[in-house]
């Protein structure tokens, strides 16, 4: 066969391929199962605990039972001895000049930041902090191993209330620094003093947003394998191309050696999205005992030591005339870090800072951050980072001003709300909204609930000693990370932004590749960025195969968090599929002898605008490119384009929440019985999707509001670390959700889409906590924090009634 | 390592003869020792259920059984659940459905609702919710994943519960 006829046999095979009905070209908008389903429901998933190597060993971690101690010996002979262990390795041992890594914090202040090494170094600073890795053959004894090292401790005070930590001759986290404060950061605008004293009606509260968890189901886990002068690591992370960058500095093998791999993520929100020490350990002992070693974390090292979200005492002083329009809005944050700093920790809670506006037209917003360190692991990024937080006081005090004034807490908003704009809104702290139309989509909402109807019930339900409330939450969030003019040098001041990498490679008989810098953990990343390049491509989505999450095959990504993927790294595979389109749009002009711009993609055919019927299809026109070189004189061969994507501004999501609750005064039990939300992410890629990151986020917002509390004690001891004390919420609390939506569509991306990933979460607490204050109102109860468990709750209605609660 | 007891695990129909620990949990004998790994491990203390296959038929947590005694039950895993070209009522509801994000909570997901459906056919959704609630989901909010075990037992046909491929010892 010569190159001729291969060619002919490949643009057969093609043609045959696409001989059944014409592709549809508008895959994007419906509810496509998904292609990553069939290998996940019949167990033939690899997650990184599902792959072993030759030779590998196991690795465990000796961690500290102190809040805070000085390490005064530490004996690893008995564990060395133990049989199978190959090495126990303490501080000493490890030949890294640097720790874990801290590489974003808020500009332009100081920023107290502790060294933060693999294994502790002369002092631990919170319950689980390693002081020495055990690696040995066994999974089992390894662990057996561990607990042989005997370390001494010589105990210091603890200090762990961040408001305390922050007082004179407080315990002091780290003595360098001479105090607890990590440090001060603002954003504001207006003039606040004017706006409180224009007010009628100031209130002011003293907001608690707890620490929760991320609570993937997967635990994490580490792979590391180096072999010759080349180091491959499986991770369960969310950050496959930062987790390399990291390794290779702080190893010193250069990136191009470095391979990182994150095989199917069981989850993530937020928690796999940093550089653990253990990732970084088990690297480094794979290279010094030339063995793979791999390590999967228990649910009770997971709670201890895989990082924390939220965590922040907020002081909300707000101003508003007597007709309900607010006039100033005055945040103190008091963030309580942790011990350390992990790669974003100290900026997450300014991040808060951003959305502090809210939907509304307040002339004055401020915002004054403190961060403070104490004796508990360290916070970061968890489901919405920094967006809940805000969205919690802002919704939470907007329903307590309404009371205040004596209106109907949704009049309340519908004053302030922002009307609806399509290009740009500014708010006064400098930040462009998008786009919204926030009555819209309250006006939606109320399409599905009637308020007064369920206070009807509340009324009747009452006379059974069943107290029912009705809560709203009506919000919008920042994501979309991160446009550079906005947040690199030029902007805010960070190193850099937040562009995203494609590549769509079109094989010679028509099928794709796309290549996302993006690393998805459940969203659906392959389904839906399917939709998007068939559309451009004119094939069917079956035909696209999305390939993440391996950075040693895409271009350098930017990964999976802050709801950035579909508003940036899927704008950038629209884009790259744009560039191969025009490419074959180019390719079929000149077989046709038609002008290129005369081209257009119908029914699955590049064909000449007005004659649909001669026509190539992709597979063809790849036939062409690869093969055949029937294309324009100077045309570079093949179908194979890469878009690097630096988005213009962020995108700003929003909608209305309700909640219905039902609370046994008797018990403090409080009990979700209804749900309707309507978000607002821009038209829909795939509704289905939406859907499933709408109600996921709801439950971690449900979750944090009523169950979940992260819990150490006065001396630092974690209380809840396992899943028995750490309450995940089982289908059995919940109800099923009403869901719908409006489609603003963003002016920021051609896709006009924003993120939906922590949506729900953003906006399910205050709708709880709202909830469960109206229902408790005819009791005398006006405000509650979270958690809302029946304890917090049956007390609170003691002390309504006037009564001392135990 | 300490001293090893032999072990005859049944496993989706195929006997298997072990050398193992007699404190090895049954999760770690169908994960480590026969590579069956879609069976999970999401926490230490029986809460999450991504663990769950069935013994005799019944869902069992398999991180809270020790391999030996497992010794001569009929065990079922999500691998054994459906045939080879075909897939289980359940799993086709879930794929429907989009009853899993992750997947990772997905297999034990399926078997608990599995054995559900064998003892309770025609389950009301309070039903599914509390005949569920030993088994965590962090993605889905278990909206859609009642939805699918509600479709899966209305499903014509449906021979819900029992493995399509009829291991000796399993009932539906």
């Amino acid at each position: 066969m010569s190159i001729g006829d291969a060619g002919s046999e490949i643009t057969r095979r093609a043609a045959e391929a696409s001989n059944g009905a014409p592709a549809p070209s508008n895959h994007v908008g419906r509810a496509m199962r998904r292609k990553e389903d069939p290998r996940l429901i019949t167990g033939k998933a690899s997650y990184v605990d599902d792959i072993n190597l030759t030779g590998q060993l196991w690795a465990a971690w000796v961690r500290s039972p102190e809040a805070h101690a000085k390490i005064v010996s530490i004996d690893t002979s008995a564990a060395k001895a133990t049989q199978g262990v190959r090495a126990v390795y303490t501080h000493e041992d490890l030949d890294m000049e640097a720790g874990l890594p801290m590489a974003w914090a808020p500009p332009g202040v100081d920023v107290n930041t502790p060294d933060h090494w693999v294994l502790a170094k002369d002092a631990v600073k919170h319950v689980g902090d390693p002081v020495a890795l055990v690696v040995g053959d066994d999974r089992y004894g390894v662990v057996d191993a561990a607990e042989a090292v005997m370390v001494e401790y010589d105990p210091l005070p603890v200090v762990t209330d961040p408001e305390k930590a922050l007082e004179d001759g407080s315990p002091l986290v780290h003595e360098q620094f001479g105090t607890n404060k990590v440090c001060d950061w603002s954003l504001g605008g207006g003039d606040l003093e004017a706006g409180f004293a224009e007010a009628d009606v100031i209130i002011e509260r003293r907001v608690v947003n707890h620490r929760i968890a991320g609570g993937a189901i997967e635990p994490r886990g580490v792979l590391a394998e180096y072999r010759g002068d080349r180091l491959t690591v499986w991770s369960s992370t969310q950050v496959p191309h930062f987790l390399r960058l990291f390794l290779s500095i702080l190893l010193g093998v250069t990136e191009e050696r470095v391979r990182v791999i994150a095989p199917e993520v069981g989850g993530g929100f937020g928690s796999k999205l940093n550089i653990y020490a253990e990732e970084i350990g088990c690297a480094w002992a794979s290279r010094k005992l030339g063995r793979p070693v791999k390590w999967i974390e228990t649910r009770s090292e997971g709670l201890m030591v895989t990082h924390h979200g939220r965590d922040q005492i907020d002081y909300v002083k707000v101003g508003a005339k007597r007709d309900g329009t607010l006039t100033a809005w005055h945040s103190k944050i008091i963030a309580d870090i942790g011990a350390y700093q992990l790669l974003l920790t100290p900026l997450i809670p300014p991040l808060s800072g951003f959305v502090m506006c809210g939907v509304y037209k307040t002339p004055a917003v401020v915002t004054d951050v403190t961060s403070v360190h104490t004796n508990k692991f360290p916070t970061d990024a968890i489901r919405g980072a920094g967006r809940p937080e805000a969205t919690h006081m802002i919704e939470v005090v907007m329903d307590q001003l309404a009371h205040e004034l004596g209106m109907d807490p949704l009049e309340l908003r519908r004053k302030n709300f922002i009307p609806p704009f399509s290009a740009g809104h500014e708010t006064p702290i400098g930040v462009v909204y998008d786009s919204g139309n926030y009555e819209a989509a309250l006006a939606k909402l109320l399409e599905h609930i009637d308020p007064a109807q369920v206070r009807q019930e509340a009324e009747q339900l009452r006379e059974q000693g069943i107290y029912r409330g009705i809560g709203f939450s009506t919000y919008t969030e920042i994501c979309g990370n991160a446009p550079s003019r906005a947040v690199g040098p030029g902007g805010f001041g960070l190193q850099g932004g937040g562009w995203e990498s494609a590549t769509v490679r079109v094989h010679a008989t028509g099928s794709v590749t796309l290549y996302t810098g993006t690393s998805p953990h459940g969203q659906g990343h392959e389904t839906g960025f399917a939709q998007i390049v068939a559309d451009r491509l004119g094939i069917d989505p079956s035909q696209v195969e999305v390939i993440h999450g391996d950075t040693h095959t895409g271009p350098f990504g930017l990964d999976t968090y802050g709801s950035r993927s579909l508003a940036v790294g899927g704008e950038a595979a629209a884009l790259a599929a744009g560039k191969v389109a025009a490419k074959a749009k180019a390719i079929v002009a000149h077989q046709l002898e038609a002008a290129a711009e005369d081209i257009e993609l119908r029914d699955g055919k590049f064909s000449v605008r007005g004659s649909p019927d001669k026509g190539l299809t992709l597979a063809e026109v790849a036939g062409a490119a690869y093969v055949t070189m029937d294309m324009p004189e100077g045309m570079e061969p093949g179908l194979d384009e890469q878009s690097f994507y630096d988005p213009e501004n962020f995108v700003f999501p929003f909608g209305a929440h309700a909640c219905v609750v039902d609370v046994d005064p008797e018990t403090g039990k409080v009990k979700v019985v209804r749900w309707v939300a309507v978000d607002d992410c821009g038209p829909a890629i795939n509704p289905m999707l939406i859907d499933g990151q709408v109600h996921g986020g709801i439950v971690h917002g449900i979750g944090q509001a009523l169950y979940e509390r992260v819990h150490y004690d006065d001396a630092g001891q974690l209380v809840t670390g396992t899943f028995v004390d750490y309450a995940l919420a089982t289908a059995a609390e919940l109800p099923s959700f009403e869901t719908d939506r409006t489609e603003t569509p963003s002016p920021v991306n051609s896709l006009a889409v924003k993120g939906v990933g922590e949506a729900g979460t953003i906006a399910a607490t205050p709708a709880v906590t709202n909830a469960v204050i109206d229902a408790l109102r005819p009791l005398g109860v006006e405000f509650i924090n979270m958690p809302l468990t029946p304890m917090r709750v049956w007390e609170a209605i003691q002390e309504a009634k006037g009564g001392v609660p135990a | 390592m300490s001293k090893t007891v032999p072990v005859t695990l049944n496993v989706n129909g195929v006997e298997h003869h072990l050398e193992v620990e007699p404190r090895l949990l049954l999760v770690h004998a169908l994960r480590d020792n026969l590579g069956l790994t879609g069976t999970h491990v999401g926490c230490d203390t029986s809460n999450c259920g991504a663990c769950t296959i069935h013994m005799d038929g019944r869902a069992v947590k398999s991180c809270t059984v020790l391999a030996v005694q497992a010794d001569g039950v009929a065990l079922t895993t999500i691998e054994g659940l459906a045939s080879e070209n075909e897939l289980h009522p359940l799993q086709e509801a879930f794929w429907n459905d989009h009853g899993l994000q992750c997947g990772y909570c997905t297999p034990g997901m399926i078997m608990a609702a599995a054995g559900l459906l064998a003892e309770n056919p025609n389950p009301t959704e309070d039903e599914v919710r509390h005949g569920l609630e030993g088994n965590l989901c962090r993605c889905t909010g278990y909206h859609n994943i009642v939805k699918a075990v509600l479709d899966a037992a209305k499903a014509k046909g449906a021979a819900v519960g029992a493995p399509a491929s009829g291991q000796p010892g399993v009932t539906a």
